[in-house]
């Protein structure tokens, strides 16, 4: 390992070394002394005294090495630029190798840092803030908190410094004749203050105004909407602002650059909690321990782990069970580091970042090895240039020194050039997602020091990769068999050649890894574009009616209903009309309510809990939903008759285990409801949740003046929204819906993270490929280049054409298949790893591994003919001579 | 290309360079041992001042004259050994042949005088 000391002794020039040699000196001196009959001490004074003035020495020493270090590395680099000035070429190629994988790396270490790591602009100490979620014993995944209990763990809590409640909400604000939405938030008074946001105009919300019900209308408004819908007005501060039907009093300007806390979205408004009977179609929770609702962070202390906090929370989350056992049985408190937030869209994002990151360093590497393979070539092309060099004294470790200079002038570019792809990738994810309504989408990356610095590290790791094998290799020329002078070689049976052979095999393999990825993510992306809900995505439309920021009280919002309806059912074209509280596969969230059921009888410590949606007469029908056994709702069932219910078959397998539930009862938050028909199971909420028991009430007995309106028709939204708008304003010019999309639309937009992997593994596996498919070009050119004579040779002595064709391709496509193989094994294993973005598709899935193959083969074919074909068409007799 | 930058050195320090670069070609030395080496070979009236002995060993090894490797010694001391490398072998050849040029045209000079 001769190279490691060259190289160890090449880099470390310290000030220790030379107050190292100082004292060697002095005490063989000293020895000299005492050798002369001094005493050690006198011996060691004198060894001093003759040694002179030791800083001026070793100034001096220092002098001399510094600028060696800086002389050497001028000339290095000088010396560098000239010859990738002299091969354009290469040094062309090499960087938009490298440009391409650093590009790529770049961009999604800026996405993980502003989505995941760093997601909230202008908030402050955000490695100590963390997502705070409540938690059902026996059941899956995550709650939101109740208000009640969130003041109880706030008041409880010794290791936090603040807790930041908050719940995204959401508005519609007229633009002149339009309406559009607007994204916001229902936070806790101390929110801006807790995250260390000063607004630029008036204030932020002040203690107390987050409670009271709807006592505090006032609102911060977001630095764009101040901009945007006030003209940037400095006097804005105490005019009004109607959100959700209620004039709001404008308390705040909140910063250029803040969006709020919420990945994924830029919100315009914040309102005190205290409103949110307001936001929620006049259902107040504020002081119901049983509704869940906030989804917020906490703050710990510096130097408090999550686990001690974990240890707390749950603490106090046991003696709130205690104390409330009625709606706190079963609950817990679970911390989340803030890029695993479940609520928000950082968790949705997280697999798929996660595969990004494996994918682009996986390209990087299929990069490396392509800069490693021209500079190896370039290296060996050089092999007399540095033999000579070699023999006239320079040092080894100078020689690999200049290789390494060389390497890293080229990563520099290439970072260089890496980072303005990554600037313009920035907001690429955003446009990957579909938007919401009008609501602004934020998914940014973020170009933070931190991101630059691991930039940098990638850099300096690939030069490392791509550039030490080949000074590794020159450094270890052997003088003598180099200054030979070389000839044409045969084909293959050398080691450079067998050293580029392997690097190609890594391409091969590795761009078959990312083809079989990208092959079963297509597939997966399919299977869930295929994937039936459980209702009907076509020739269902839907939109949304909201009654109740329109002021309607709940009388008038009936009768307006009602009339909706039948206005609706009588349009030409329209099958059938329903309403419901929610539509499937919305982002807002369900009703959810702990329930009862005779001769069911819950674990003790466990309360059971299932979600609901209002629905009106006729939505089963409507939207596709088949009946099992029984009845849905109809007009009858309304305030003065009996209070029924729809169950789910998953309801229906855990409480009545399998007997036809209908003529049972359930007690739905201590309220006894019949059940009056099964339903079939559906999706939810999207299309890879788990089954859970869900169930239907009757929307006039649990009545909402917010709604969602769904239409079986066969017409196109854009048909039909005239004749709907005209319809709703017969009854109300003041009320509108919002936008009426197709189902198919609505499921869609719920399906974005798998087109994120899809669409970033898709481009990057081409890339790869790409990438790969040079390196193999690169490898077979030269090898026929450096072959000419063989091959000439062997013309003169009678090979066919055909022959020289086969000989050519069958070399390549061995390195090919070896890449494969390994490739195979490979895939084999890391398939697995793509877990949750796989849908219905196996991780061996045979299709996705025999298209990978057939890329493979027709692009490494390409590679090879090329340079195959140059060497049918050489001219023996010019090889020869020359 | 290690010519280019190379300034002529002055006589003083050709010297010195000479004395070194000489007593390396004995086989690799570290600082203290080169000095003593010059020391007693000249019968004491050498005497090689550490302050220059050291930067010139870092600027010889810079020049790629010799090379330098940490080594320990018999004694267990770490002492960092210089080697004359070919270029240094070249230099003392044409160093050596100047010095002897000029004292044969100083002597001439003295006995002329």
């Amino acid at each position: 390992m001769g190279w490691v000391r060259r190289l160890r002794s090449t880099f470390s020039r310290t000030a220790g070394d030379f107050d190292e040699e100082r004292r060697f000196h002095i005490d063989e001196r000293t020895d000299e002394y005492v050798r002369n009959g001094m005493s050690r001490e006198e011996a060691r004074r004198a060894a001093l005294k003759r040694f002179g003035n030791a800083t001026l020495a070793k100034e001096r020493t220092l002098d001399v090495d510094v600028f060696r270090w800086i002389e050497d590395l001028r000339r290095d680099t000088g010396y560098a630029l000239r010859m990738l000035w002299r091969s354009p070429g290469f040094t062309v190629l090499a960087i938009v190798c490298l440009t391409l994988g650093i590009g790529a790396n770049i961009a999604v270490f800026s996405w993980i840092e502003g989505i995941l790591l760093r997601p909230y602009p202008l908030v402050v100490d955000q490695d100590r803030l963390f997502a705070v979620t409540g938690t059902n014993r026996g059941a899956p995944g995550h709650t939101d908190v109740s208000w009640p209990d969130w003041l109880d763990l706030q008041r409880a809590s010794t290791l936090a410094e603040a807790f930041i409640g908050e719940k995204i909400t959401g508005t519609t604000l007229s633009i002149g004749d339009r309406a559009e939405r607007a994204s916001g938030s229902m936070v806790s008074a101390n929110y801006f203050d807790a995250i260390g946001v000063r607004p630029v105009l008036g204030r932020s919300f002040e203690p107390g105004e987050d409670s009271g019900r709807n006592a505090h209308p006032v609102t911060v408004i977001s630095y764009e909407m101040w901009r945007d819908r006030f003209h940037g007005d400095p006097g804005v501060i105490g005019k009004t602002q109607v959100l959700s039907g209620l004039p709001h009093t404008i308390v705040g300007v909140a910063p250029k650059g803040f969006y709020g806390t919420f990945v994924g979205y830029a919100f315009q408004f914040w309102v005190p909690a205290s409103m949110q009977s307001q936001f929620d179609a006049g259902v107040y929770k504020l002081e119901d321990r049983g509704a869940r609702w906030i989804e917020g962070y906490v703050r710990l202390k510096p130097g408090v782990t999550i686990e001690q906090a974990q240890a707390e929370m749950s603490a106090i989350a046991a003696r709130l069970e205690a104390d409330y056992p009625e709606t706190n049985r079963g609950r817990g408190v679970k911390l989340f580091p803030l890029w695993q937030t479940p609520f928000n869209n950082a968790g949705a994002l997280l697999p798929t970042l996660a595969v990004a990151l494996v994918v682009v360093l996986s390209v990087l590497l299929i990069a490396c090895a392509n800069v490693g393979n021209l500079l190896l070539v370039r290296a060996f092309a050089r092999q007399q240039e540095m033999t000579i060099r070699l023999s006239v004294g320079a040092g080894r470790g100078r020689l690999v020194k200049q290789l390494m200079t060389e390497g890293l002038i080229l990563s520099a570019i290439a970072a260089a050039g890496g980072l303005l792809v990554a600037n313009w990738l920035r907001d690429a994810l955003a446009l990957l997602t579909p938007p919401r309504g009008g609501v602004v989408l934020r998914l940014p990356g973020e170009l933070d020091w931190r991101v630059l610095a691991v930039s940098a590290g990638v850099c300096l790791g690939s030069t490392v990769l791509f550039g030490l094998v080949p000074a590794m290799l020159t450094s270890n020329i052997d003088l003598a068999g180099a200054l030979r002078s070389e000839s044409g070689g045969v084909i293959g049976g050398r080691s450079r050649a067998s050293v580029r052979s392997t690097l190609v095999l890594v391409q091969v393999s590795l761009s078959f890894v990312l083809l079989v990825g990208a092959g079963l993510l297509i597939q997966s992306l399919q299977a869930v574009r295929n994937a039936s809900p459980g209702f009907s995505t076509d020739g269902v439309l839907t939109t949304g009616v909201d009654l109740f920021t329109a002021g309607y009280d709940p009388q008038r919002a009936k009768n307006f209903q009602d009339e909706l309806i039948d206005r609706l059912q009588a349009l030409g074209g329209v099958e059938s009309a329903a309403l419901s509280r929610m539509t499937p596969f919305s982002y807002r969230n369900y009703s959810t309510a702990p329930i009862a059921v005779d001769g069911y009888d819950a674990p003790p410590d466990q309360q059971p809990a299932a979600d609901y949606n209002e629905i009106g007469p006729g939505f089963l029908a409507t939207m596709g939903i088949p009946l099992v056994s029984g009845r849905e709702f109809t007009r009858a069932d309304n305030e003065r008759a009996p209070l029924v219910a729809v169950v789910d078959e998953t309801m229906a397998a855990q409480f009545w285990r399998g007997v036809d539930p209908v003529g049972r009862r359930v007690q739905v938050k201590g309220r006894w409801m019949q059940i009056v028909g099964l339903a079939r199971n559906a999706r939810y909420r999207n299309l890879l949740e788990t089954p859970k028991p869900f169930f239907y009430v009757a929307l006039r007995q649990n009545f909402s003046a917010t709604t969602a309106l769904q239409l079986r028709t066969a017409q196109r939204p854009a048909a039909l929204a005239p004749a709907l708008v005209r319809e709703i304003h017969a009854l109300d010019a003041n009320v509108a819906p919002s936008e009426l999309i197709t189902m198919r639309e609505q499921v869609d937009r719920t399906t974005a993270a798998q087109r994120i992997s899809v669409t970033i593994l898709v481009v990057f596996g081409a890339l790869a490929l790409v990438l790969a498919a040079i390196g193999l070009y690169g490898v077979m050119a030269s090898t026929v280049s450096q072959s000419s004579r063989e091959l000439a040779l062997r013309m003169a002595l009678g090979a066919g054409a055909s022959d020289l064709l086969g000989l050519v391709l069958s070399q390549g496509l061995a390195l090919t298949a070896g890449g494969v193989v390994v490739g195979l094994v490979a895939a084999l294993q890391v398939t697995r790893l793509l877990g949750y973005l796989l849908y219905k598709v196996s991780p061996r899935d045979p299709l996705a591994f025999a298209s990978a193959f057939v890329v493979i083969a027709v692009a490494s074919l390409v590679a090879c003919f090329v340079p195959a074909w140059r060497a049918v068409r050489t001219d023996p007799l010019r090889a020869l001579r020359g | 290309m290690l010519r280019r930058r190379h300034k002529k050195p002055d006589a003083l320090q050709g010297t010195l360079d000479l004395l070194v670069l000489r007593t390396l070609r004995r086989g690799p030395h570290h600082g203290y041992g080169i000095a003593a080496d010059i020391q007693s070979i000249s019968d004491d009236i050498l005497r090689v001042e550490e302050g220059s002995l050291y930067p010139a060993l870092h600027r010889m090894e810079h020049l790629g004259w010799i090379t330098a490797e940490w080594q320990t010694t018999a004694n267990n001391r770490r002492a960092r050994l210089y080697k004359l490398t070919r270029a240094g072998q070249k230099r003392l050849d044409e160093e050596r042949a100047k010095w002897d040029q000029l004292t044969k045209a100083v002597g001439k000079v003295l006995r002329f005088a």
